[in-house]
């Protein structure tokens, strides 16, 4: 079959082709979480550990600077994306059930997918305002988090955030490879306990960050 | 005959959606029923309502049925907000009254979903399905003598995978029961049964892209990978259908 633009940009433009963006951004913000967290693990291991990787991460220079822009057309493809199939979605059913009950298919993670997704957008916001864009001339970004976190609704805040962003992750990850057309069934099972082992690693490995600098550290 | 106060006997009060047509607005209506056995199945039931329902000169509760032992996929409602009812694997027609206790409400619905339109109270319109199979659930095979039924080597296990996509029965259970009013397991199990099989590879490109094209044309939502259709389906079909249609899609549409 002859390969053209039109084809390509309607293949995407069908209900599989946007659960395919969706699915495929979904991956890459797995992949960012996995590099953020192993980062943010030399927290664990003292204040230097966590000074030195950030300023060794700061040296990447155009890399990091690449990566951000591929981040942010990642986002802004997955929450457009994903807005407009949660329009269409409810669209679709005009008349709504009186009673619905839950047949055990669903999760707490796939029932809240589209308001877990929304909260996570406006945590991303605040996250970027107060570690990312906030002036670090005069102090090390390790002060700077002791400060943010000090505050004890801003750590609440977070470690909330995180168990959020760990729900979202527990449907989002094996939800990709089946969109993605996964279907060997002992695959499946395998991704859905790498889906949990995942969100269970995001949940704590970031929520715990928190206790352990005030408390611990 | 079965007697009041007896324990094979249960009394409901049925909660029904009734809808004079598609463009009339619906709303629900309560009805006490007696005496229901519990060996009859839940159209019995409801045959016995409309039975009285008749002789009081009321409009019966329109229902589709056909064959009554689940195969042919026309019953189907939303039964306490479970599609088919409760119980796992099982049509409408299938579903009997001994699930219920004595005193139950019971609410009954009628599938919803934007891209079938209600007819009559329980019964909706399914002809989108018939337009979806029109565009591509099918293999084209040219008429002469009957081939040799062996010619074509068919591994075990892709014929086993191609009959459990085979047993859907069209009934509609999947999109009534998806959030998303979805109608994907119901086209990942007609594109698979040909899928798995080799006389259906020739149209498989084809096949994919017009099936799909049409089930996006009709205003079905989009699947979230909530699992709930494999939950309700009647003949169990699982999921897996639906991530070997996105494959074929995907083969489809970039290869
Ligand atoms: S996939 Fe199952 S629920 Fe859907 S139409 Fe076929 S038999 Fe009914
Ligand atoms: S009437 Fe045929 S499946 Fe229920």
């Amino acid at each position: 079959m002859q390969w053209d633009l039109n084809w390509f940009i309607c293949t995407l433009r069908s209900s599989i082709g946007k659960k395919l963006i969706m699915a495929l951004t979904g991956l890459g913000f797995c992949i960012f979480l996995i590099a953020h967290l192993a980062g943010n693990l030399t927290i664990y291991a003292g204040e230097d550990a966590f000074n030195s990787y950030a300023e060794r991460l700061q040296a990447l220079g155009s890399l990091v600077v690449l990566a951000e822009i591929g981040l942010l057309f990642f986002a802004v493809a997955h929450v457009f994306i994903g807005a407009y199939l949660f329009y269409e979605n409810f669209r679709a059913r005009p008349e709504r059930y009186l009673i619905k009950k839950n047949a055990g298919g669903r999760t707490i993670g796939s029932v809240t997918m589209p308001y877990t997704g929304l909260f996570i957008l406006f945590f991303i916001v605040l996250h970027l305002i107060d570690f990312h864009f906030v002036e670090k001339t005069d102090q090390t970004i390790y002060q700077i988090i002791l400060e943010t976190f000090s505050n004890p609704g801003y750590a609440f805040f977070y470690i909330v955030s995180m168990i959020i962003v760990a729900t979202h992750v527990s449907h989002g990850f094996w939800s990709a490879f089946q969109t993605l057309g996964v279907y060997n069934s002992e695959y499946m099972s395998l991704l859905r306990v790498m889906g949990t082992i995942f969100s269970l690693a995001v949940g704590l490995g970031f929520g715990f960050l928190p206790i352990y600098i005030l408390f611990i550290s | 005959m079965t007697k009041t106060g007896d324990k094979s006997c249960i009394n409901l009060k049925l909660k029904v959606w009734r809808q004079k047509g598609p463009d009339v607005k619906g709303r629900f209506e309560t009805y006490k029923t007696r005496d229901v056995s519990t060996d009859m199945s839940f159209l019995e039931m409801l045959d016995v309502v409309n039975e009285e329902m008749i002789l009081s000169g009321k409009d019966p509760i329109a229902f589709d049925h056909d064959c009554r032992e689940g195969i042919c996929g026309a019953c189907g409602a939303v039964v306490n907000g479970r599609a088919h009812g409760p119980e796992k694997g099982t049509t409408l027609c299938q579903l009997h009254m001994r699930h219920f206790s004595n005193g139950d409400t019971v609410v009954i619905e009628p599938w919803r979903s934007r891209a079938f339109k209600v007819v009559k109270d329980l019964v909706v319109d399914r002809s989108v399905f018939d337009e979806i199979i029109q565009a591509g659930g099918y293999i084209s095979v040219n008429t002469g003598g009957a081939p040799d039924g062996n010619a074509i080597p068919v591994p075990q296990a892709a014929a086993e995978k191609a009959m459990d996509a085979a047993a859907c029965i069209g009934c509609g259970a999947c999109v009534a029961a998806c959030p998303n009013a979805s109608a994907m397991l119901f086209v990942g199990a007609k594109i698979s049964q040909f899928t798995l099989l080799p006389q259906g590879l020739p149209e498989a490109k084809k096949r994919a892209l017009a099936m799909i094209g049409k089930m996006d044309e009709l205003g079905f939502g989009n699947c979230t990978n909530e699992a709930e259709c494999e939950k309700e389906c009647p003949k169990e079909i699982s999921i897996e259908n639906i991530a070997r249609m996105n494959c074929e899609f995907f083969k489809a549409g970039f290869l």
